[in-house]
Parts: structure tokens; C-alpha cells; sequence
């Protein structure tokens, strides 16, 4: 029997010739991510050397990234201080892959590590945060987990007693309609197998669909296969992920290409055609509570979010800019733009989308994850509604129990800033 | 110490003190507002802070360790936030669930925070439930409940004490 695209990556991290979901293992880390969560991971990386007469020191420094993005720049003495820790940490461990805040290097973990080329194809990657499954965009098997784990992998570079995940595969053809993009077909994926569908399992998408979609697009979906439960994403990788690598991340080494076996044995295997698909919209409060926009037109909004690791690259931007330029943002609603990293930011003001989305009244913030988990900036008035591009509708994720999140692509975000209740933008433009 | 045993003299079965229903995010057990708070002896004081009546209750001690939240599926969904795990922890909170999301069973797992997969599960607030290595007993409506018993992998991590000291043994093997 075959092995699924993650067995052959764990097979190989754990130098065996075959694994099976199931099997227990402890593959070899090639990278492991944490923001600033690192303070947490920092203190029990120091508790695991206690008493051991060892000094503690990571396995490879060449192979931990930490990058600052959940609340840049520091909102509290509280988030400074941790952030200063981690900083001499990184200092004294000789850790090269850090993005500080900064202007010209820094941004969201899952957009500075594509866009650094630290994720290749094959890698088994680890990080302190469940949205980790982006970099299966990269062919990569790449989950979230917990700040100890993280430092039992800082100290061992294993991640220890890992069970083989089976493999759900999802096959995607059909051409999106004008509009619709990888945000709505992986909000329908989602609202078909529910937020547990795939919990403790792997999504691993194919079809001519993936086939032709830009890797921002499949870090688009990657990214939400963990509001279904799943351990992570992945497409596997072809001749897009290396124009990827080479155009706009660097890589001058050679990319290997992995593949699943054509007689792999998966756990179900979906299909979904995307030429009549509609712009999705996840309701208030879970993540599976998707319905086609026709069904959710005319909700009225407060907030507009756009950025996040899910839809703050440029071509989530240009969409944005592309309807809102020569519009106005509807008074009364606040619209928050937030850029994947900074050099997204930068590649936006050059191209002048940054000038029509503050033209037509959107507020372009600095590169990180902002309202998102509701820890920094853009918080919500009592009895609010937010319509958002991030992930999570969750009751209280955007800081406010008593508010609610509407999730939806960039551009039904900016069809709706515009009149101020969620919009379907291809009603818009024909207004 | 993973279960905590009954204080001397006191011999009452463990109470459910909350009941909640299906996915329950990382979200509302601990809000990301607070998540600058680390420390697994501060995290606990924001144990469900939006659940405004619990955590009061939480805070005044009126909730003895080793009492039960029971849940529906999924519980502990989204985010990787390891509080989630150590502010129950540090109540000493028992977790029983239909089901539970990956990464929060984990950390659970690796900080010694009792979790029980009952996919049958059905209590009330107020109903004393004794956990044996099987099943739930609800004391109160004289109903059983069978559990799903953990992976003996994830089993040894807890039997070690937690992650900490599984990974320490495991690095004084390595480097001996």
C-alpha cells in the first residue's frame, strides 16, 4: 500500500522506509515557529534543564524561527517586557530567523516564513500556533502546538510520540466565478464537514483548482483546514510552489519534490466543484456556520476587517483596492486594513493601493495580527458586528462577548464597506 | 500530580460545576486579551474571565478542586494558547467531554489537566460523577457512561509526571 503525502514526510524525519496512520512517532523537526508565546516557551524550556547539571541550550538554532506579530508594536509594559525576554533569549541562543518589529523585515509568522523561503517541501514543521497549518501551502507537514511541546522540541529537535495522522483527501475542480476565491471554498469545505470533521486528521487538497491557484490562495486554505480540527493542510507540491520559492521567496537551492502515491490509502476522499459557488460567509459564533452570501445580504456592519494570516497578502489587498478605488467607505463604519508583513506593505504602497483604500476612508495599520484574536487594537463597541478576512468568529475573539464576527473573502469585505451591510461585490459593481 | 485526591475528611463525590455545550474555543476558556499573562500560577485568575459568574466563583475559592466541567464535543477548539490548559489546571478542574480538539488535549496532556472523552456523557450542574479508569458514573441519575481511553503514548506523558519531566528524562537519556 501507498503513503499519503504526510506519511512519506514522516517516514523520512524518522528515517524509515514506510509509516501507516497509526504509528507512533518522533520525527526530526526542520523548523520550529513561535511568536510571542516564546515567553511562555522560554520558561519551560529553562524548567526542562532544572536539575539536570546541563546548560540549557537549543538544538539548532538555525532551525527556531520567532517572529513578533501578535501585538506590534508592544501595547503593555507587560507584552514589552516578554518581548524584551525573548529578544536576549534569541541573542544568547544565537537564533538567526527573528523578525522584531520592524519595518522592513517583520510581519505575520505565516506570511514572513513562505516569504523568507524557510519552508520547504518534505519539512516537518512545528509552531506555537494553530494556524502552523498554513505551510502545508508549501508542501511541508506543518501542525500547531503548545508552548511545552515547543520546548521539548527546542530541546530534543523531535517532536515526541506523534501519531501518523490519516488523511482526508479533497479533490477541487471547476473555475471560481468572478469574485469567488480560495477564502469561499475552503469556508464551504469547512461548513460541509463541520469544526470537527477533520480533527486529528490531515486535509490534503488536489484537483485542477489547486492546481492552478497561486500559493497565496493555498495558503489561504491551508491556513482554515485547522477551524475543521484537522492537524494540518497540504498540496502537494508542483511547478507553482517552486516559481513560489524562486520568484518571490529566493531560494536559489534546489526544491525537492514530494508526492503521494497513487494507490495511497486515505481515510475519505472529497469532492467539490467550485464553477457555482457563491462568496461564503461564516455567521456568528463558529467557524462552520457558513451560508452562500445570498442568504446573509443586508446584515449591517460596524467594523471591516481586512489582513490577517489568512487574507492579508498583496492580491488580498489589490482586490480591495481594485472596488474600493474612487468609492467611499460607507460613514459610520470603521474599515482596519492590515497588511500580512511588511513587505506586503511596502509592495502595496508602490503599486498605490495603499493611497485608494485610505482615499476611500480605510485605516491601513502596521503588519501583524491585530484585531484578529482581539488582543490589540480595533476592539468592538457592545452589540458590533464585524466583518472580517481572518479566521475565527468565535464568541469574545475579537475581545468582546457581546459582539459578533462575520467572516468573509477581501473582497466581499470592501463590497460591503462601501454600503455599509454585507454585500455581494459582483451586485455592487453592477449597481 | 495528575488527580487530585480528596482533602482529608472530605468524602463527597466531585460535583459538575459548570455544563457547557458544543466547541468551546480557547476563546472563551481563556481570552486572548490576556494572553501576555504566562505564568501558569497567574493564568487561572482569567479561567473563563467572559463567564463572568464563574470565574467570580472560581476566584473566590467557592469551587473545590477536583470538580467537574462537563462539555459536548470539540471542546478546546482553536487557538494553540497554552493557558487554556493551565488556568483549569491550576483550579484543578476536572474536563469531562464528548470529545476534544487536538492541540488543547495535548497541552492538557503535557500540564497534567485531567481530561475524560465520554461521548455519551449527560449531566447536569449539581450531579456528582465518579470517574473511574472506564467509565462515569453519574451518581445522581444512577446512569453509566463509558470513556474512550487515551493512546498509551499520550498515557506515558502523564504517567511521567507531564511533558517536563517526560522530556527531561528523555534528554538525560540522550546525553548520557
Amino acid at each position: 500500500m501507498g503513503m499519503t503525502i504526510v506519511e512519506k514526510i514522516l517516514a523520512r524525519a524518522v528515517g524509515q522506509d514506510s509509516v501507516k496512520a497509526g504509528d507512533v512517532v518522533e520525527p526530526a523537526v526542520d523548523l520550529a515557529m513561535s511568536h510571542e508565546n516564546a515567553a511562555l516557551v522560554i520558561n519551560q524550556f529553562t524548567e526542562i534543564f532544572k536539575g539536570t547539571g546541563l546548560e540549557p541550550r537549543v538544538w539548532d538554532p538555525s532551525k527556531i524561527a520567532i517572529i513578533f506579530d501578535h501585538r506590534v508594536p508592544a501595547e503593555s509594559p507587560k507584552t514589552a517586557t516578554n518581548q524584551k525576554k525573548i529578544r536576549d533569549f534569541v541573542a544568547q541562543q544565537g537564533i538567526a530567523k527573528f523578525h522584531d518589529i520592524r519595518g522592513d523585515e517583520g510581519g505575520i509568522c505565516h506570511q514572513i516564513l513562505p516569504e523568507n523561503g524557510y519552508v520547504r517541501p518534505g519539512y516537518v514543521v512545528v509552531g506555537t500556533d494553530s494556524h502552523t497549518t498554513s505551510h502545508g501551502a508549501l508542501g511541508a507537514f506543518s501542525f500547531g502546538i503548545g508552548a511545552t511541546e515547543m520546548a521539548s522540541v527546542w530541546t530534543l529537535g523531535k517532536v515526541l510520540n506523534v501519531e501518523v495522522p490519516a488523511t482526508i483527501k479533497v479533490i477541487v475542480n471547476g473555475v471560481f466565478r468572478q469574485y469567488v476565491y480560495p477564502k469561499d471554498l475552503v469556508l464551504h469545505l469547512i461548513g460541509k464537514i463541520t469544526a470537527e470533521g477533520a480533527n486529528f486528521k490531515v486535509i490534503e487538497f488536489h484537483g485542477e483548482t489547486i492546481k492552478k491557484m497561486p500559493t497565496s490562495g493555498r495558503l489561504t486554505i491551508c491556513n482554515m483546514t485547522v477551524e475543521a480540527g484537522a492537524t494540518s493542510g497540504i498540496v502537494p507540491p508542483d511547478d507553482e510552489t517552486v516559481r513560489y520559492l524562486r520568484e518571490e521567496a529566493g531560494v536559489k537551492e534546489k526544491v525537492e519534490i514530494i508526492a503521494p502515491d497513487s494507490d495511497a490509502l486515505y481515510d475519505q476522499t472529497i469532492e467539490i466543484d467550485v464553477s457555482d459557488l457563491e462568496p461564503q460567509i461564516a455567521l456568528p459564533h463558529t467557524v462552520d456556520n457558513v451560508k452562500p452570501i445570498s442568504e446573509v445580504e443586508g446584515v449591517k456592519v460596524d467594523q471591516i476587517v481586512i489582513g490577517s494570516c489568512t487574507n492579508g497578502r498583496l492580491d488580498d489587498i489589490a482586490i480591495a483596492a481594485q472596488i474600493l478605488k474612487g468609492r467611499k467607505i460607507a460613514r459610520g463604519i470603521r474599515m482596519l486594513v492590515f497588511p500580512a508583513s511588511a513587505r506586503i506593505y511596502r509592495q502595496a504602497i508602490e503599486k498605490g493601493y495603499v493611497s485608494d483604500l485610505m482615499s476611500a476612508g480605510a485605516v491601513v495599520m502596521n503588519s501583524g495580527c491585530g484585531p484578529c484574536l482581539g488582543v490589540h487594537q480595533g476592539a468592538l463597541a457592545d452589540g458590533d458586528v464585524a466583518l472580517s478576512t481572518t479566521n475565527r468568529n468565535f464568541k469574545g475573539r475579537m475581545g468582546n462577548p457581546n459582539s459578533e464576527v462575520y467572516l468573509c473573502s477581501p473582497a466581499v469585505a470592501a463590497a460591503s464597506a462601501i454600503t455599509g451591510m454585507i454585500t455581494s461585490p459582483k451586485s455592487l459593481i453592477n449597481r | 500530580m495528575i488527580t487530585p485526591n480528596p482533602r482529608r475528611g472530605e468524602s463527597r463525590m466531585p460535583k459538575v460545576v459548570l455544563k457547557l455545550g458544543d466547541d468551546i474555543s480557547t476563546d472563551i476558556i481563556y481570552p486572548g486579551r490576556f494572553m501576555a499573562t504566562v505564568l501558569p500560577t497567574e493564568t487561572p485568575q482569567y479561567a473563563f474571565a467572559d463567564h463572568a459568574e464563574f470565574n467570580a466563583k472560581l476566584k473566590r475559592g467557592e469551587i473545590p478542586p477536583g470538580s467537574i466541567i462537563v462539555a459536548g464535543k470539540n471542546f478546546g477548539c482553536g487557538s494553540s494558547r497554552e493557558q487554556a490548559a493551565s488556568c483549569l489546571k491550576g483550579h484543578e478542574l476536572v474536563i469531562v467531554a464528548k470529545d476534544f480538539a487536538r492541540i488543547f488535549l495535548q497541552n492538557s496532556i503535557n500540564l497534567g489537566l485531567r481530561t475524560v472523552a465520554c461521548p455519551t456523557i449527560e449531566a447536569s450542574e449539581g450531579d456528582e460523577l465518579e470517574i473511574l479508569s472506564d467509565k462515569v458514573i453519574n451518581k445522581t441519575t444512577g446512569r453509566e457512561f463509558d470513556i474512550v481511553p487515551l493512546p498509551k503514548v499520550r498515557q506515558a506523558i502523564i504517567d511521567a509526571g507531564g511533558l517536563i519531566p517526560y522530556t527531561r528524562k528523555r534528554l538525560l537519556e540522550e546525553r548520557r
